[in-house]
């Protein structure tokens, strides 16, 4: 009856929801170099697969749940003499470990974990589109709403505090909606993919941004350019939808990188 | 009412007592400075006072709604991160194209509004980061090593603007440094800081203070008698008169 029937749309839409939450975020990721730090919620977000469907509830619970359970306590562990790197490769691997084991004990469910590990864009439904643009516009909410203070404790932390921010604080505030957008895009990218939805936008549009908000425009305009193209790529060359959305968004990046190479060390003044 | 007031401030950091039992008053409008060797507690102690490390013991007044402007000693800009000098400005508030363009003059930044503050050299960078921390109109600017990597000129001019600024806006300035012989010539009031206050008062007086030579020897003494002398004299007139007005009140 309307156009959401179409299967085409809706999964434009969802990816057009993942991308526009993803990029303002995946800058952050960028700029305070916690690329690992996505990966790493991505991958426990299989144990939050997993547990969802041992216990029967909603995916979307369980892998919110997973994945703001571990990018609390990395952040939490964090400094108490482990460095984040170390943290993040013990808890990403192992949650990937144990939520594998943990669906390897799921008799009589066929669990197909491709789906998870690279999306299933094309058959998002009608509640799925909801659940995405719900997730994407809380989350652009929160960011826009600690913008200034978000980027002030990103800069530097003694600048944030001296101007009575808590950069913890912040710092929580985008674990949060990191915990989010993988939790929405599991459906989308899957998630192997989501850490190339955040930071591949965002380091693309890099040497052309002047301020941090021309950047995060930019980048939205690259993801939802590569959720477009990637589409469209996999319906007439027949390839699976997630990675074909990322190689174009990763083709989009090398002509950016060439275009920096070619005007020079101008680009970045 | 003092700016700011430490009471016993104890703070440990990493398990060791980088600062004990420090007493210590900033007034409005006098300009305090903290020297001290590589790890005395300078930084620590400015980054109590803003706020950044919370002290095991000890208490910190601060006056009720008290405007500080911070100058870190060095800001790190990852290069993945663009941002131009007047976008810099907006942290963390919003200021008028006006009052931006009047605080980076205030700074002698003023011709640097629109390029990218990766791309400015060492001095212009910390006139920025002084501009920024004039904006909200602060009764404490707090400085921490804030001409880390620049040369002497660069550095006594650096001062020397804070000094103007001082008698220009009245706010009161606490600042870290290890350029002794620069930083106490424009100093009313000087800090001998090793973990703990070891002696303090006026730049002469704590130049010739046995607490103060033992940590940085004999030779600086001197050095700082032959700048302030040089001082007093490259000085323009009208300014030299109205500053010794102000310090005779």
């Amino acid at each position: 009856m309307s156009l959401l029937d179409s299967f085409l749309i809706r999964a434009t839409l969802a990816g057009l929801g993942v991308a526009l939450a993803a990029a303002p975020l995946g800058c952050f990721v960028v700029w305070r170099r916690m690329a690992y730090f996505g990966d790493a919620t991505a991958h426990a977000a299989i144990l939050g697969v997993a547990l969802s469907l041992a216990l029967s509830i909603n995916i979307f619970a369980g892998v919110l749940a997973v994945a703001l359970i571990m990018a609390l306590s990395v952040t939490t562990l964090s400094g108490r003499g482990y460095a984040m790197d170390t943290l993040l490769g013990v808890t990403a691997h192992s949650a990937l470990a144990f939520g594998l084991v943990a669906v390897s004990f799921l008799q009589g469910v066929r669990v197909d974990l491709m789906a998870y590990l690279f999306g299933d864009i094309l058959s998002v439904g009608r509640g799925d589109l909801a659940l995405i643009w719900g997730g994407s516009v809380a989350v652009l909410a929160l960011v826009g709403w600690r913008w200034q203070a978000l980027l002030t404790a990103t800069l530097n932390p003694d600048l944030a505090y001296a101007a009575g921010i808590n950069p913890r604080r912040e710092e929580l505030v985008l674990t949060l909606a990191l915990a989010l957008v993988v939790a929405v895009a599991i459906k989308v990218v899957g998630v192997l993919l989501i850490g190339a939805m955040l930071i591949i936008p965002a380091a693309t549009a890099r040497p052309f941004a002047a301020t941090p908000e021309r950047m995060a425009i930019m980048a939205a305009g690259v993801a939802a350019l590569a959720v477009l193209g990637g589409l469209q790529a996999s319906l007439i060359y027949d390839t699976p939808a997630g990675p074909s959305i990322v190689s174009l968004a990763a083709v989009l990046f090398a002509i950016s990188a060439l275009a920096r190479a070619v005007l020079g060390r101008k680009s970045r003044q | 009412m003092s700016l700011v007031h430490l009471q016993g401030l104890s703070v440990r950091l990493g398990g060791h007592a980088a600062l004990h039992h420090v007493d210590l008053a900033i007034e409005p409008g006098e300009i305090v400075t903290v020297v001290g060797p590589n790890g005395s507690g300078k930084s620590t102690l400015l980054r109590t006072i803003i706020g950044a490390l919370a002290p095991q013991s000890g208490a910190i007044t601060r006056k009720p709604g008290l405007r500080v402007g911070y100058v870190p000693q060095k800001l790190h800009i990852d290069p993945t991160l663009p941002m131009t000098v007047r976008r810099f400005l907006d942290l963390p508030k919003r200021a008028s194209d006006a009052q931006a363009e009047a605080a980076l003059t205030e700074a002698g930044a003023g011709a640097y509004s629109a390029r990218q503050m990766a791309a400015l050299s060492g001095g212009q960078f910390q006139r920025v980061l002084l501009a920024r921390a004039l904006l909200n109109a602060p009764e404490l600017l707090i400085l921490d090593e804030a001409t880390q990597g620049l040369d002497q000129p660069g550095s006594a001019a650096f001062y020397q603007t804070i000094a103007d600024l001082r008698d220009r806006l009245g706010c009161a300035v606490l600042m870290v440094s290890h350029e002794l012989h620069v930083v106490m010539a424009a100093s009313d009031r000087v800090i001998c800081l090793n973990g703990h206050i070891c002696c303090e008062g006026a730049p002469e007086h704590v130049a010739s203070a046995p607490e103060y030579r033992a940590l940085f020897g004999t030779g600086t003494g001197g050095a700082l008698a032959l700048y302030r002398h040089e001082h007093s004299h490259s000085h323009d007139h009208d300014h030299t008169h109205s500053h010794d007005h102000e310090a005779a009140e």
